[in-house]
């Protein structure tokens, strides 16, 4: 039996725990003897104010939308995939090779390759931990964060010692060649008339990470795949009564994860730096887990929680600019929000589920007795 | 002979100082896991630790006072992750991850609050951090070939809590496997509905395990930042705490082992910070990145059981439910 009513569930939670995580983000700019609604203020206006800070917040809120899929699918067969960042990584080197190894007529062919090779990379480095997850028995979480780790190094050895151009110092590959330059936001958005900012780094891969949202919510609540990894996620036992091969699902959809978290690279390398760096993912992995937890891993929720969480970034780049609050705190506050959604839910949700049943039993028990009359 | 300076003294010598941390955190993850609740937020609690073990330390100028705030920090950071997957039976996992975040995040921001330095503390001189110790007869022996310089060089002359380390691997060897309480302990993580039924505190004894898992991680913090260096610098702990979790799945969970896994990654730290030495023994550069993967590499092939598998507490991850 359901203990409370849908939107209880998918509005009311998150709601309270975002409030919750918001008023202790508040105590904490308090703490440090700044003004939270100041704080707010400008965070509004750097990131919403103009359609330079939209652009910005709508740029990493793409990067979010990729990692916060990549993590939400994963989650629907009940896997915890950590590795979004190690994921993204090799996604970005998928992109760099792709962009520097053909020469590209046009962006737009050369941006359905880069999203073929960074979705390749990224599942390749899923696979592993899943195909061992699957058929070793070894835990996904640890062989994941383990896999973060062994991507940056090999990003390291990659770049320093194979794509970085002769004569180069910084270890980085060249810039991408001009013609796989993919259009911003100001150039989509000029075609209707909109003007936009020409300065901010939003461009098409928004589009896409737009269309992977709908994709996604297609695969997981409208294709035999998708209940496959829902029933899988649920439950074990019942997903093999019902004839769905464990390990099957555990490395489809790892793949499909990885894949995922891959393509965020079309966004950070292909469409901003237009050249491979070293940590270019930036911790976006990981804001994927606030993302998806924050989204209850439904593909619209990871659509606003990716702008919520842009706005963070960007909001919070602005108040490292302007107050001397440091950039950290977006850190702090993505740290709240995972506690909150995710390792407090118990916390926010059993008060709420018994308010919900004390309502819920009262009206009956006054039908009860009118019957006994 | 050249391979053997691959093992001379300077090496083996920062192998037991880049080992201590991984140790203390390794110890403090075993604690956590044997009773069932998986700890991914060593890293953060180290870091937390670190930074107030400095920030105290550069204050008062007692590295003791230092030590004690480390601790404290960490022990908080258990408290969040006790109340998260033991009372309220949250995801491990999860909570793990938040507590790194919020390790990180936070530090930063208080520190720059209280010193305006860029995220870091002040320089530790003098009180502020831990003296090297000179152990007994060190002037007799060094005479002596072969054991003497070892005695005076490698074991002689690091600070208190490397010892405090080293001891706490047959404490915790004593503590799990020869007392009434490691035996629950280890107990309530195999199978804690047992426990429950002959009438132990499940939730008192995991929380147990989680405070002692924040001492270990305070003292590491606290050594990291009061021993090994002079004071606290922005994600200072640097994966050490994800270097632990695989040492003490490389170890099987078990504590001697612990000592061996971790001084192996120590020594992978080590030799990585002279790469001169490796292409002076084995006559070819090995990379840099290989070395640095190498812990994590070694603890995926332990995991995939293709060398001896690496079995997990059974009941560990799941919060414990009365009734099902």
């Amino acid at each position: 039996m359901q203990k409370m009513p849908q939107w209880a569930e998918v509005v009311l939670v998150p709601l309270i725990s975002l409030f919750l995580a918001a008023i202790l983000s508040a105590l904490v700019i308090l703490g440090i003897g700044e003004d939270p609604i100041e704080a707010v203020n400008l965070m509004i206006t750097g990131a919403l104010g103009s359609t330079y800070g939209w652009g910005y917040t709508l740029y990493y809120a793409t990067n979010f939308m990729f990692t916060g899929l990549a993590v939400a699918v994963a989650y629907h067969a009940g896997l915890f995939n950590i590795g979004g960042e190690g994921q993204a990584t090799l996604g970005g080197l998928g992109v760099a090779l792709v962009c520097l190894m053909l020469p590209w007529p046009h962006w737009s062919l050369a941006l359905i390759a880069a999203i073929l090779g960074s979705a390749l990379f990224g599942a390749f480095w899923a696979m592993i931990p899943g195909y061992l997850q699957a058929r070793r028995g070894s835990h996904i979480v640890i062989t994941t964060i383990m896999f973060n780790f062994i991507a940056a190094a090999l990003m390291n050895y990659v770049l320093v010692n194979m794509l970085r151009p002769a004569g180069s110092m910084d270890p980085a590959t060249e810039r991408f060649p001009e013609a796989v330059h993919l259009p911003s936001l100001h150039d989509v958005l000029a075609v209707f008339g909109i003007n936009f900012s020409k300065a901010a780094p939003a461009n098409v891969s928004l589009l896409i990470a737009m269309i992977a949202c709908l994709l996604v919510w297609i695969l997981i609540w409208r294709t035999r795949l998708g209940y496959e990894i829902r029933s899988f996620g649920k439950s074990e036992s019942a997903a093999r009564y019902a004839g769905i091969a464990p390990a099957r699902i555990t490395i489809i959809t790892m793949l499909l994860s990885g894949a995922l978290a891959g393509c965020m690279a079309i966004n950070n390398v292909m469409g901003e730096a237009e050249r491979l760096v070293l940590n270019a993912v930036e911790g976006a992995g990981f804001i994927g887990i606030a993302v998806a937890l924050m989204g209850r891993s439904h593909p619209f929720g990871v659509f606003l929680a990716a702008i919520l969480f842009g706005f963070l970034y960007q909001g919070g780049a602005e108040l490292a600019l302007w107050t001397s609050i440091p950039r950290e705190l977006i850190v702090v506050i993505q740290a709240l929000v995972i506690l909150f959604t995710g390792a407090l839910d118990n916390m926010v949700r059993a008060p709420l589920e018994k308010v919900f049943l004390a309502m819920r039993r009262a009206p009956k028990s006054e039908r009860k007795t009118q019957a006994a009359e | 002979m050249e391979l053997l300076s691959l093992f001379d003294l300077a090496v083996l010598d920062s192998t037991i100082r880049l080992a201590t941390p991984l140790l203390l955190a390794c110890l403090a993850g075993l604690f956590s896991e044997r009773a069932g609740i998986f700890d991914i937020g060593l890293e953060g609690k180290m870091l937390a630790a670190a930074f107030f073990s400095a920030a105290v330390a550069a204050v008062t100028q007692s590295v003791w006072l230092g030590l004690a705030a480390g601790i404290a920090a960490a022990m908080a950071l258990s408290a969040v992750h006790g109340l998260a997957s033991i009372t309220f039976k949250g995801n491990q996992l999860i909570s793990g991850v938040a507590i790194n975040f919020l390790a990180a995040g936070m530090t930063v921001l208080i520190a720059q609050d209280w010193f305006q330095q860029g995220g870091r503390t002040p320089s530790l001189i003098g009180g502020g951090r831990f003296p090297p110790i000179t152990l007994p007869f060190v002037d007799a022996v060094r005479g002596i070939p072969f054991i003497g310089p070892i005695y005076a060089e490698l074991i002689s002359g690091h600070s208190i809590l490397v010892y405090v380390a080293v001891l706490a691997v047959p404490g915790t060897w004593w503590i799990l496997f020869r007392t009434r309480f490691g035996l629950r302990l280890r107990a309530v993580g195999e199978n804690p509905a047992a426990v429950d039924t002959a009438g132990v505190s499940v939730v008192g004894l995991r929380f147990a395990a989680v405070a002692i898992c924040g001492v270990l991680c305070g003292i590491a913090g606290a050594y990291l930042a009061t021993a090994l260096q002079a004071g606290f610098v922005k994600d200072m702990t640097a994966g050490r705490g994800f270097i632990a979790l695989a040492a003490l799945i490389f170890a099987k969970w078990r504590p001697w082992q612990a000592l061996w896994a971790t001084l192996l990654f120590g020594y992978l730290q080590a030799i990585a910070l002279r790469p001169d030495i490796i292409e002076r023994a084995l006559g070819f550069t090995v990379q840099v990145q290989l070395l640095d993967a190498m812990p994590y590499i070694l603890t995926v092939v332990i995991l995939a059981g293709f060398v001896g598998k690496a079995i997990p507490p059974r009941a560990g991850g799941e919060p414990y439910v009365k009734e099902r």
